[in-house]
């Protein structure tokens, strides 16, 4: 296998576009990614898009080459991906695979999800079936619901507090707010976190994720050609992908994410590196409670630690190890298919220390983890500046 | 009895799929079976009383639509 790197990034806003539809997003995405990367349309190789409803949201199939050939692409294979909330994550993996095993010199992953032209009830309806709908989702189990139970279990055997959930949403709209492209650039005090609507108990509308539009795209070529291009592009040290049970009440112990356990422990394994080397990491907050959780999967803390850890500050900009300095799902917004995808440009605008108002001082190493479902797919990303 | 149980972890649903709309808030659980295994569930019941914690006692009640409902005992 070749090492990769990633040549472009680009982004839209996240947020609740009204005059936008799916493909201009993607298209936009694309364009932007190729601009960074300095390469036309016409040298793309590959397509792998990651959606995880466009069918549902916006009545839409057959969506790669639908945004491919707006994109400029020229016949080449144009595939989507869907693993739920870690489909441009799969899609990530799958065209890292491609390059890295000498079938393609460029191609581009990307992500995208049209979310906000449905009802908040319908939107919960159709993320539900990233669950096990014969089982879960036929007792009325939402997303949230399930994180609601995932958070339970783990206030129960760890002690983790509401408290600490709800330093988990101050810190990333505290971070949401010095992005531009971010969905809710609003700061919220920890008294209003814990004071918010009961969405699924103990969670609140401060601990769950934004409804959003967009799309995200990186532009990725075998490392030994990335200096032809440009020295902004970073080294893909390792992309793992794992998978795991669907259904939450088929797992063992609902308070870690064995994909996610899993996915880190060999993306570490693969670049040579400890969770003490990450300078910088985004992480799947879909939850608060999911970002304690991976926070702990990942090593970053011990396993029923995760909530201390989000409180003590050590996970904001200038702590131990900063995560989600984008502001995460939760205040850059989540427009699932898209976030796998744009956590990479998020670590690789920070590997370049372009960052701007939410730059972190050391910036060598940074890592993604995007989560499908309630843990059913995972993909970690470790990264290294050029 | 076998589809008798334990709560494993539960929650109280606010915000409902479209389909589920009139029910809530509704309390949803994973039960761990006397005879072996996991469902989820529902806790039948609207008051805090009714309300089953983690680690107590639920008795079946019915089926329907191919959901279990249950009881918190006692």
């Amino acid at each position: 296998m070749r090492p990769v790197a990633v040549l472009g990034i680009g982004k839209t806003a996240f947020g609740a576009l009204a005059d936008r539809d799916l493909r201009s997003l993607a298209v936009e995405a694309v364009e932007s990614a190729l601009r960074d990367a300095s390469v036309s349309p016409k040298q793309v190789e590959a397509f792998y898009l990651g959606n995880f409803a466009g069918p549902s949201f916006a009545g839409q199939n057959h969506l790669a080459p639908y945004v491919g050939m707006a994109a400029g692409f020229e016949g080449i294979p144009c595939t989507r991906f869907e693993d739920a909330c870690a489909s441009s994550g799969s899609a990530f993996f799958h065209a890292w695979q491609s390059v890295a095993a000498g079938v393609y010199d460029l191609v581009v992953a990307a992500g995208v999800e049209k979310m906000t032209s449905q009802s908040t009830p319908r939107v919960a309806e159709i993320l539900a079936g990233a669950g096990d709908m014969a089982g879960e989702g036929k007792a009325g189990a939402t997303f949230p619901a399930l994180f609601a139970m995932i958070a339970r279990r783990h206030m129960h055997q760890y002690g983790t507090t509401r408290e600490q959930l709800a330093a988990v949403a101050v810190k990333n709209h505290a971070n949401g707010v010095k992005n531009p492209l971010a969905h809710m650039r609003k700061v919220i005090t920890l008294e209003q976190a814990l004071a918010g609507k009961p969405i699924a108990e103990p969670l609140t509308v401060y601990d769950c994720s934004l409804i959003s539009d967009g799309a995200a795209a990186v532009v990725i070529v075998p490392l030994e050609q990335a200096a032809r291009y440009n020295s902004r592009y970073a080294k893909v040290l390792a992309v793992v992908q794992t998978s795991d049970h669907v259904a939450l009440d088929e797992k063992a112990d609902i308070t870690y994410f064995p994909a996610v356990k899993a996915g880190g422990a060999k993306a570490f394994a693969l670049a040579g590196l400890g969770p003490n080397e990450i300078d910088v990491a985004e992480l799947h907050d879909c939850f608060t409670i999911a970002e304690i959780v991976a926070s702990e999967d990942l090593g970053f803390a011990a396993k029923g630690e995760g909530g201390p850890l989000a409180a003590s500050g050590a996970t904001a900009i200038g702590g131990r190890i900063p995560i989600n300095t984008s502001g995460g799902l939760k205040s850059k917004g989540h427009p699932v298919g898209a976030t796998g995808v744009a956590q990479i440009c998020d670590v690789v605008m920070q590997l370049r220390g372009d960052a701007g108002e939410r730059q972190v001082a050391k910036h060598k190493i940074g890592l993604t983890q995007n989560l499908g479902g309630s843990g059913a797919t995972c993909v970690v990303t470790i990264l290294e500046a050029a | 009895m076998e589809r008798d149980g334990v709560i494993y972890t539960e929650t109280i649903v606010h915000a409902p799929p479209e389909q589920y709309a009139a029910d809530a808030p509704y309390q949803l659980a994973i039960v761990e079976l006397n005879g072996g295994g996991r469902v989820t569930a529902r806790v039948l019941g609207k008051t805090v009383e009714e309300r089953a914690r983690i680690g107590e006692r639920v008795r079946f009640v019915e089926e329907r639509a191919g959901v279990a409902y249950y009881r918190k005992d006692g």
